[in-house]
C-alpha cells in the first residue's frame, strides 16, 4: 500500500432496524473533528446497502454500530458482502451493546476491533490513527 | 412571596455571608470551578428568598389537583394511590414475555408495559428479510393476533392497565389488544392502558419511523379520535421526552421538545378531526426520563406540569381542568447506566426513581442493573421492582405531597427550566412549528450538539462517571445476562406460516383492499385495522399497505 497522502476515509454505519444512533453520531463527529473524512449512512441500512456505500465512497474503514443484539448476523453479513465484492481490505470495526463472549467470535470472523460502552473518544480515534492506512 | 423588609434582611445577610466567605480557606478551592447540572446548567452556591421573590404562591405553586398543577395532578397524590409500578418487559417469544409478566405481577408490579422487538416496532413480520437476526432480541416478536393471544394469556385485562411502547404500527397493536379483550368478553370501556404512539419524537430522537410525518400524524389523530369515542379509559398517545433525553438532550431540551410535540398533536386533532379540545385533551399522557441530576429532574417535572397547564388553558382555551393537567409515566435513565461495575447501577436507578417520585410521577419503570448489557434477567428486573417498592413503603417520601415545594433552590430551578423551555418553544413556533423544525433538523442537531458536548466532558473528566472515568477497577466477570435463543426466530416464522395457512385468506385480502381504499380518504382507519387483525392479517401486511400508499421516511442522517 502506498500512502497517497489522502485522509483516512471512514463509513459510520447503522445496520439493521436498531434506532439507537446516539453513539454512531457522536463517533462520527469525533472522527470528523480528528480530521478524518466521514460518511454517515443514517439508520436502518441493510448489509447490502452498507457494502455498496463502502465501495462507492471508497472508504478505508467501516465502523458498525449495533445495540439491538443482532450483531452476530449483521456484522457477519457485512463482512461476507465485502469479501464477495473483493473489498475485504476495507477494515471493519464495531461498537454497541455486545456481550464480551461474542467479541472473540466477531474477531475470528474478521472484525478488527470492538469498542464497548464507556470507551473514550480519544481511545477510538487513537486506535484508528494507529491501525488504518488510507488505501491508495 | 416576601415582604420588602424580609428581602432587605436577606440582602444584608448575604453580605455578611460573603464576608465570611472571604475568610474561609476553602474559597480558593471553589474559585474557578464551575458547578453545573448533568445538562450543564450552571448552579449557584446558595439560593435565597431573593431568587423566588417574583413567584406568587397561588399563581405559580398553589395546591395539588388545582391549576397550575405545579404540585401534581391529584389532590391526594400518593396518600390516595401509589404510583403504578410498571416494569417495561418483553423478550423472545410471546410465551417468554407472558411468563415474565406473570412473574412481575406476582412480585407486586401494578401495571404492565410491553417491549417489542425491532421488526415489530418497525412494521416488519418475523419472516421479512429486513428482520433477519432481530427476532425477539430487543423485545417480544408479534406478527399476528395469535401471538397477542399468547402474550396476554391469563392476564386480567379488566383490572390491570397495559402500556405498549409502539409507534408507527401503534394502531395495529392496539387493535390486537381491543380484539383480545373483546374475545374475553371485556367491553372496551372497561380496559385501560397506553399506546406510546408519539411519532414526532421518533423523527426527533427514537428513530423508529416508517411513514413520512404527515401520514404518521394522521394515524395518531385517528387513534385519538377512536379512543375518545370508544375506549374512554385509554391513553392513545404518550407524548415522550424519554427518548429525546436518551438521545443526548439536556433536561431543558427534553422539556421543550416534548411540549412542542404535544402542542402539534392538539392542533392536528382540532384541525383534522374538528374535535373540541376538552373532548380528548384529558386523555393525553406524557412520558419523561428521570436522569442523574436529582434537583434538575424534580424541577423539570414541576415545570412541565405548570407549562402544560398554561398551554392548554391559554393557548388552546380548554375549559375542563382535566384538560389542563399533565399525567406522566417516568423511566429512569438507561443512558446513565454503565457496563462497568454494573451493580452500581442499582444506586443510580434508586436516585433517579426518587427524583421521579419527588417530581410526582403517575407511573414508573426502574431500569435493571444489567440493562446496559442485555435485556434484564429475572433477578435484575426483580431488584429494580423492589427499588420502587422500598421507596413507596419504607422511606416515608409519600407522606406529604410535593415535599420540596417552597425550597428556594427548587422553585428557582423550576422557574429557570420553564423560562428556558419557553425560549425553545417560541423559537420552534417562529420556525412554523415542530414539523418545520424537524424538517430543518433543528431539534435533531440541538440534541446531537448536547450529546457530543457531554461525551467530551466525560472524556475531559469535567463530568464524572464512576467506574468509567474515576474509580476504575479491573473488571470481574459481568453478571449472568439474558440471552435470546436464536431458535426463537425459527419458531416464530413457523407459527406465522401456520397462521397464514389457517386463516380465511380471501377475507384477509378483501379487508386489506378495504383498508387501502380507506387510507386514500380521510376516514378513520381504526375500524379497518381492527377488522384486519381480527382476521389474523399480519402486522406487515397492514404496514405494507401504508408504505405503498404513503411512501417511507428515510433517515436524513444528521450528525
Amino acid at each position: 500500500m502506498v500512502n497517497s497522502g489522502r485522509r483516512i476515509r471512514i463509513l459510520v454505519a447503522k445496520p439493521g432496524l436498531d434506532g439507537h444512533d446516539r453513539g454512531a453520531r457522536v463517533i462520527a463527529r469525533a472522527f470528523r473533528d480528528a480530521g478524518f473524512e466521514v460518511v454517515y449512512t443514517g439508520l436502518h441500512q441493510t448489509p447490502e446497502q452498507i457494502a455498496a456505500a463502502a465501495l462507492q465512497e471508497d472508504v478505508d474503514l467501516i465502523g458498525l454500530s449495533v445495540l439491538s443484539g443482532a450483531h452476530m448476523y449483521l456484522f457477519k453479513r457485512v463482512l461476507e458482502l465485502l469479501k464477495a465484492n473483493n473489498a475485504d481490505d476495507v477494515m471493519v470495526i464495531g461498537g454497541g451493546i455486545i456481550p464480551e463472549e461474542d467479541i472473540p467470535k466477531l474477531k475470528k470472523l474478521g472484525i478488527k476491533e470492538i469498542f464497548l460502552p464507556g470507551t473514550s473518544l480519544d481511545k477510538i480515534v487513537g486506535w484508528v490513527r494507529d491501525n488504518t492506512k488510507p488505501r491508495c | 412571596m416576601f415582604s420588602e423588609r424580609t428581602l432587605r434582611e436577606v440582602e444584608a445577610g448575604k453580605k455578611r455571608w460573603e464576608k465570611e466567605l472571604e475568610k474561609g480557606k476553602r474559597q480558593k478551592a471553589e474559585k474557578g470551578r464551575r458547578f453545573s447540572t448533568v445538562s450543564d446548567l450552571e448552579i449557584k452556591s446558595i439560593y435565597t428568598p431573593e431568587d423566588i421573590k417574583d413567584l406568587d404562591f397561588s399563581k405559580d405553586i398553589g395546591y395539588p389537583g388545582i391549576f397550575p398543577f405545579t404540585r401534581v395532578c391529584q389532590p391526594t397524590m400518593y396518600r390516595g394511590k401509589e404510583w403504578t409500578f410498571r416494569m417495561f418487559a418483553g423478550m423472545g417469544s410471546a410465551e417468554d414475555t407472558n411468563k415474565r409478566w406473570h412473574h412481575l405481577l406476582r412480585e407486586g408490579e401494578t401495571g404492565l408495559s410491553t417491549a417489542f422487538d425491532f421488526p415489530t416496532l418497525m412494521g416488519y413480520d418475523s419472516d421479512s428479510p429486513r428482520a433477519r437476526g432481530e427476532c425477539g432480541k430487543c423485545g417480544v416478536a408479534i406478527d399476528t393476533l395469535r401471538d397477542f393471544e399468547i402474550l396476554t394469556h391469563r392476564i386480567p385485562l379488566d383490572s390491570v392497565t397495559t402500556s405498549m411502547t409502539i409507534n408507527p404500527p401503534a394502531s395495529i397493536l392496539w387493535a390486537m389488544y381491543l380484539v383480545v379483550a373483546e374475545k374475553a368478553g371485556i367491553s372496551w370501556d372497561k380496559i385501560g392502558g397506553t399506546i406510546q404512539n408519539d411519532m414526532l419524537k421518533e423523527f426527533i430522537a427514537q428513530k423508529t419511523f416508517m411513514l413520512p410525518p404527515e401520514p404518521s400524524i394522521r394515524l395518531v389523530s385517528d387513534t385519538i379520535e377512536f379512543g375518545t369515542q370508544h375506549v374512554p379509559l385509554w391513553n392513545t398517545v404518550s407524548i415522550s421526552g424519554y427518548h429525546i433525553r436518551e438521545a443526548g438532550s439536556t433536561a431543558i431540551q427534553e422539556l421543550a421538545f416534548t411540549l412542542a410535540d404535544g402542542i402539534t398533536y392538539v392542533e392536528d386533532v382540532i384541525e383534522r378531526k374538528k374535535m373540541d379540545v376538552d373532548s380528548f385533551a384529558p386523555r393525553l399522557s406524557f412520558f419523561f426520563n428521570s436522569h442523574l441530576d436529582f434537583f434538575e429532574e424534580i424541577a423539570k417535572f414541576r415545570a412541565a406540569r405548570r407549562m402544560w397547564a398554561h398551554i392548554m388553558r391559554y393557548r388552546f382555551k380548554a375549559k375542563d381542568p382535566r384538560s389542563w393537567w399533565m399525567r406522566f409515566h417516568t423511566q429512569t435513565a438507561g443512558c446513565s447506566l454503565t457496563a462497568q461495575q454494573p451493580y452500581n447501577n442499582i444506586v443510580r436507578t434508586t436516585t433517579q426513581a426518587l427524583a421521579a417520585v419527588m417530581g410526582g410521577t403517575q407511573s414508573l419503570h426502574t431500569n435493571a442493573l444489567d440493562e446496559t448489557l442485555a435485556l434484564p434477567s429475572e433477578f435484575a428486573a426483580t431488584i429494580a421492582l423492589r427499588t420502587q417498592q422500598i421507596l413507596a413503603d419504607e422511606t416515608g417520601v409519600t407522606n406529604t405531597i410535593d415535599p420540596l415545594a417552597g425550597s428556594y433552590f427548587i422553585e428557582s430551578l423550576t422557574k429557570l427550566m420553564e423560562e428556558k423551555a419557553w425560549e425553545y418553544i417560541n423559537k420552534i413556533d417562529d420556525m412554523g412549528g415542530i414539523l418545520a423544525a424537524i424538517d430543518k433538523g433543528f431539534p435533531q442537531m440541538e440534541i446531537a450538539d448536547a450529546a457530543y458536548h457531554y461525551q467530551q466532558q466525560i472524556d475531559r473528566k469535567e463530568k464524572i462517571v464512576v467506574g468509567v472515568n474515576k474509580y476504575v477497577v479491573e473488571e470481574k466477570a459481568p453478571p449472568e445476562t439474558l440471552r435470546i435463543d436464536e431458535a426463537v426466530e425459527e419458531k416464530q416464522i413457523a407459527r406465522l406460516q401456520k397462521v397464514k395457512k389457517e386463516r380465511d385468506n380471501r377475507r384477509v385480502v378483501q379487508i386489506l383492499k378495504d383498508l387501502r381504499a380507506a387510507s386514500r380518504t380521510d376516514k378513520n382507519l381504526m375500524p379497518y385495522v381492527i377488522e384486519a387483525v381480527r382476521e389474523y392479517a399480519t402486522e406487515q401486511e397492514i404496514c405494507d399497505v401504508w408504505r405503498d400508499i404513503f411512501g417511507e421516511y428515510r433517515d436524513p442522517g444528521f450528525y
